[in-house]
């Protein structure tokens, strides 16, 4: 079964390169949606089937936190696994994510392979 | 903004020596891991004002906390394009909205690692997302007067500059934070 992936960012540059590092894994990647934040994460995630959300912290509109906690929150979402892969270091932050359900967390600067093997992790662990 | 109200001294505990040895660890992190590009630090400055000669990108982000201020890169036109091309493994021969964008990610990196290596000196800021502004002659400075704490860097034949200012905030006369304000020629 091919694993369906949402990637959260407001800057198109982050969501082009994790588009392109995810289609560099061995994984079965099958659709990659894109959102440029938590709204439109929301929208994306109610029109596809997603089975991996990679989401930045910092976003206008909605921040990946509070996706999160929509996540949480719903019945539908609360299983799909969240990677957030951020320049927020803060570690109050960290602490929330973690709290909320994130299943791993990335600093950027990142490189190819922290991004392949938290995926691998993430979603081997499913 | 009359020169006579300009505040012409470093922000108590956080000298800009301390500040520029900040920037150029998260600049050169940065530049290595996500361009793949070695940047080589040249002496940091104290200025008063960020300026832009000829065809300039500044790229800025705001801290709120305990401190206030803000954090910017500053390069010419064509570095942009190689630095936007070297993250996204593309050729960029003019200023686009990818370029734009990849600019304003490289300094959120750079300003964010900057804030959270900065954080024992103080204490957790929020920051805001980027800005990036791209034109000719351009001026940017703190109605407060503040001083940015500048480290220009060598990069692929050329030079771009990354800055800092932070104030504490209770040191803001009458709770005026110091907004950028840009002006043109």
């Amino acid at each position: 079964m091919r694993l369906n992936v949402l990637v959260v960012d407001d800057s198109a540059a982050i969501r082009k390169i994790l588009v392109r590092v995810l289609a560099q894994t061995d994984l079965p990647i099958g659709q990659i949606y894109e959102a440029g934040d938590g709204m439109e994460a929301l929208k994306k995630l109610e029109s596809n089937s997603v089975g991996l959300v990679l989401a930045d912290i910092n976003m206008p509109n909605m921040d990946g936190l509070q996706l999160l906690n929509r996540l949480q929150a719903s019945a539908q979402w609360k299983d799909v696994p969240v990677i957030m892969i951020t320049t927020e270091g803060n570690p109050a932050k960290v602490l929330e994510a973690v709290q909320l359900g994130a299943r791993g967390y990335v600093r950027k600067p990142f490189t190819v392979e922290q991004i392949k093997e938290k995926i691998s992790t993430c979603v081997k662990a499913q | 903004m009359c020169e006579g109200s300009v505040n012409h001294q470093p922000p108590a505990g956080v000298a800009p020596l301390h500040v520029a040895e900040l920037i150029i660890e998260n600049t050169e992190k940065v530049f290595s891991v996500m361009l793949g590009m070695t940047v080589k630090p040249l002496p940091m400055q104290v200025q008063m004002s960020v300026e832009g000669d000829g065809n300039q990108i500044l790229s800025l982000l705001g801290f709120a906390g305990a401190w206030t201020g803000a954090g910017c890169v500053c390069c010419s036109s064509e570095l942009a394009c190689k630095m936007s091309g070297a993250m996204l493994m593309s050729e960029y021969e003019s200023v686009n909205d990818e370029v734009l964008d990849a600019l304003g990610e490289i300094t959120n990196m750079v300003i964010g690692n900057f804030k959270d290596a900065a954080a024992p000196m103080v204490g957790q800021l929020a920051l805001s997302t980027p800005t990036v502004i791209f034109g000719r002659n351009f001026r940017a400075r703190n109605l407060n007067g503040q001083i940015w704490t500048a480290v220009p860097f060598e990069c692929e034949g050329e030079v771009f500059e990354v800055k800092v200012c932070l104030v504490p905030t209770h040191e803001i006369a009458h709770g005026t934070r110091p907004s950028l304000v840009v002006t043109g020629p």
